[in-house]
């Protein structure tokens, strides 16, 4: 690998095939133009992380992703982003459809207010993924082993979900979320509200989530990126400074800006 | 240790050297919050007092038109009187009115008076019959109408006293101002007193103010509330009815649907306006547009319904609305983030989270429609109703009177037995709203208690 790969040249270099193309992605908040011209390939069975300082538009980025951002009124996406060769932003593309496919995980545990069993089933069911009981009650155990919390939770799995952990409810809408059999796993600083066993468990979970899915993790937190990650994005101020393997950005940066954050003088 | 003190940015502004006594600004900022505290305490204080002034005031006036004052005689049904013609025809004793019946219940008085030992000096017999109601004949004619074969027994029936006998029992009337009153004389109420004592006349609970309907002015002791309890009923069914799902639906969609834009900041203005318009003004609307224009029939709960149903929505929005927004968006993107669409989202998620809030809100405004008397007044609701309405949906049509409304008829009156009858009317209202409130307590518990 030498200092001058550009993302696109290193993806075609990789083995592992590219899950989800951007290109040239504009996104504005009403007059704010919060992400400028970023195009990345984020690779199947990887876990890529999105690091930079606040509000440098890492979150907004993972949200363009499974399209939530169309619940913010006044946001607007430019540019291309292919699932598997398809543009999202295509008309005919109901989110819905594709948020079953992308699933997400937020920063702060937001399990339903209802039981564990419920919970995770409530993906499965409405997108009819089970025909009758027993199936869903396979479902919703294979997610929750998946989300490794099936060992704490399978005596109480009709007690409420918000009853459980911090951490525990992390898992717990890990499982929720893997539960509808995404292709790709968003999670937007899921860690940031658990203590250091609870995010230590997360950290696993995300380990061993990457054979079956392309996980995109945004943290603050570089340790967890450097930890967790096979591939690192670093915005800044809505551009995406720099895109490659986490080894390299991490010990060899080949942005000033990204030395700079990585080694604490700007955040 | 004593450097530190002694440093530049302590030294401007000074600090007590001792913990344990006050400084000026300290005893200032303590004197200023035991000050506010008191303020706040008197004025929960003030309120309380309000509050149980006017209870004691309502419960003082009015819970003595709980009891009512009976007269127990044994009636014979004469033959003789009420079916000359023997045969038992029910269109030729329809023909024998009220005035027919007096005799019987004159005859019935003296027998009881005899029977008690009582004396009867200056009273004579139709005086002694006077202490009964006028109300009493009708209700034997109506017995007799309905079973004309007990023609010729001899029944027990308990009969309303008269307003002035039953005000008297109730400290209401007394001897001196009997001796002032046409309608009652103090040798009738000295006749009252021996009945009593003999047990001919005792007091009753009023289960006539419930089932009854209104009396006209010269018989206080037989107004009931049961039209205008039906009334009220069935105008708060519409009210339900209409006014949640519209409300809910209305809610949802300006608070989740509907895009931010320059005629939705109108709707939303024009909603908090209609909260705060006077009721009385939905009254001139009703009459305007449902009774004029639509051609509902006046007096009848669908208009009132309607009519409140009107003035409830913007309670019933505001709440809902407020309920909606106090969901954490954390729970609408978890629903989102699992593939679910908006409805899902809002159906499966958000609606019943906010359901506690809407409850309230809902009872609140129903509560505030079942003491609403202004609009009613104005679409003829406050019409003299004896005839009760029908079973619903027909009856919604049928003249009726509504809780509220009735106080406010009952105080016009001229006889003091029907300011009684009011503040136990008000008492009644005050019994229903407390029970919607307290189920409204209750369904909240029960959802929010789930989780």
């Amino acid at each position: 690998m030498n200092m001058y790969d550009s993302p696109e040249r290193e993806a075609k270099l990789d083995q592992k095939a590219t899950k989800i193309s951007a290109r040239n992605v504009q996104v504005y908040y009403g007059e704010t133009h919060a992400l400028k011209d970023v195009s990345v390939d984020i690779q199947d069975k990887t876990v890529t992380a999105f690091i930079g300082p606040s509000g440098c538009g890492k979150s907004t980025f993972l949200r363009c992703i499974n399209r939530m951002n169309d619940t913010i009124d006044s946001c607007r996406v430019e540019g291309t982003i292919l699932l598997e060769g398809e543009d999202i932003y295509d008309r005919r593309v109901d989110p819905v459809q594709l948020r079953a496919k992308v699933g997400m995980v937020f920063q702060k545990p937001n399990p339903f207010p209802k039981s564990i069993y419920d919970n995770v089933a409530y993906g499965p069911r409405i997108h009819g993924l089970a025909r009758n009981k027993a199936e869903l009650d396979d479902i919703v155990e294979r997610a929750l082993r998946r989300g490794a919390i099936w060992n704490e939770v399978k005596d109480r799995l009709q007690s409420p979900g918000t009853g459980l952990s911090g951490g525990q409810q992390q898992r717990l809408c890990i499982a929720r979320a893997v539960a509808t059999e995404p292709e790709v796993l968003l999670m937007d600083e899921p860690c940031s509200a658990l203590d250091p066993i609870a995010t230590a468990q997360v950290e696993e979970l995300i380990d061993e989530l990457r054979q079956d899915y392309s996980v995109v993790i945004v943290t603050h937190s570089m340790q967890q990126a450097a930890r967790v990650s096979q591939k690192t994005a670093f915005f800044h101020l809505g551009n995406l400074v720099e895109f490659g393997d986490t080894d390299q950005i991490f010990t060899r940066p080949q942005d000033s800006r990204t030395e700079s954050y990585i080694t604490g003088r700007i955040g | 240790m004593t450097d530190l003190t002694a440093s530049p940015a302590n030294a401007a502004a000074p600090r007590p050297s001792s913990l344990l006594t006050l400084d000026a600004r300290t005893k200032r900022r303590n004197a200023a919050e035991a000050r506010f505290r008191m303020m706040g305490a008197i004025a929960v204080a003030i309120a309380v007092l309000a509050l149980v002034g006017l209870l004691v005031s309502i419960l003082g006036n009015g819970l003595s038109s709980f009891r009512q004052t009976h007269v127990t005689l044994e009636v014979f049904l004469d033959p003789a009187k009420l079916d000359k013609a023997g045969d038992r025809d029910p269109a030729k004793i329809a023909k024998v009115t009220t005035f027919g019946y007096a005799p019987l219940i004159q005859a019935a008085m003296q027998t009881a008076i005899e029977k008690a030992g009582a004396t009867t000096e200056g009273v004579n017999a139709k005086q002694a019959a006077g202490l009964i109601s006028d109300e009493a004949a009708a209700t034997l004619r109506r017995f007799v109408m309905a079973h004309p074969e007990r023609i010729g027994e001899t029944l027990s029936f308990p009969m309303l006293a008269n307003g002035r006998v039953d005000g008297y029992f109730k400290g209401r009337v007394t001897m001196e101002s009997a001796a002032l009153d046409r309608n009652i004389s103090p040798e009738q109420l000295q006749l009252a007193d021996k009945l009593r004592a003999a047990g001919v006349i005792e007091m009753k609970f009023n289960w006539g103010l419930f089932t009854a309907p209104d009396a006209s002015d010269t018989r206080p002791e037989a107004a009931g509330l049961g039209v205008a309890i039906l009334g009220s009923a069935y105008m708060m069914l519409i009210v339900l009815v209409l006014a949640l799902p519209i409300g809910v639906a209305a809610s949802i969609y300006l608070e989740e649907f509907a895009p931010k834009n320059r005629w939705t900041d109108l709707i939303e203005v024009n909603i908090s306006n209609l909260a705060a318009v006077p009721s009385i003004v939905f009254g001139i609307l009703g009459l305007a547009v449902f009774i004029n224009f639509v051609g509902l029939p006046q007096s009848a709960p669908i208009v009132g319904g309607l009519v409140l149903t009107l003035m409830t929505l913007p309670t019933i929005i505001i709440a809902t609305r407020a309920a909606l927004k106090a969901v954490p968006p954390s729970i609408r993107d978890a629903a989102l983030g699992v593939g679910a669409s908006k409805m899902q989202s809002i159906m499966h998620h958000v609606l019943p989270l906010a359901a506690p809030g809407i409850l309230t809100g809902t009872i609140i405004g129903l509560a505030q429609a079942l003491g609403e008397t202004a609009p009613l007044l104005l679409i003829g609701m406050v019409a003299f109703v004896r005839e009760y309405p029908g079973a619903p949906p027909e009856g919604f049509f049928d003249p009726a009177s509504a809780l509220p409304v009735q106080v406010y008829n009952w105080t016009q009156r001229g006889d003091p037995a029907f300011i009684e009858r009011a503040s136990g009317a008000i008492i009644v209202l005050l019994i229903f709203l407390m029970a919607m409130n307290i189920i409204a307590i209750i369904l909240r518990r029960r959802f929010e208690r789930r989780w």
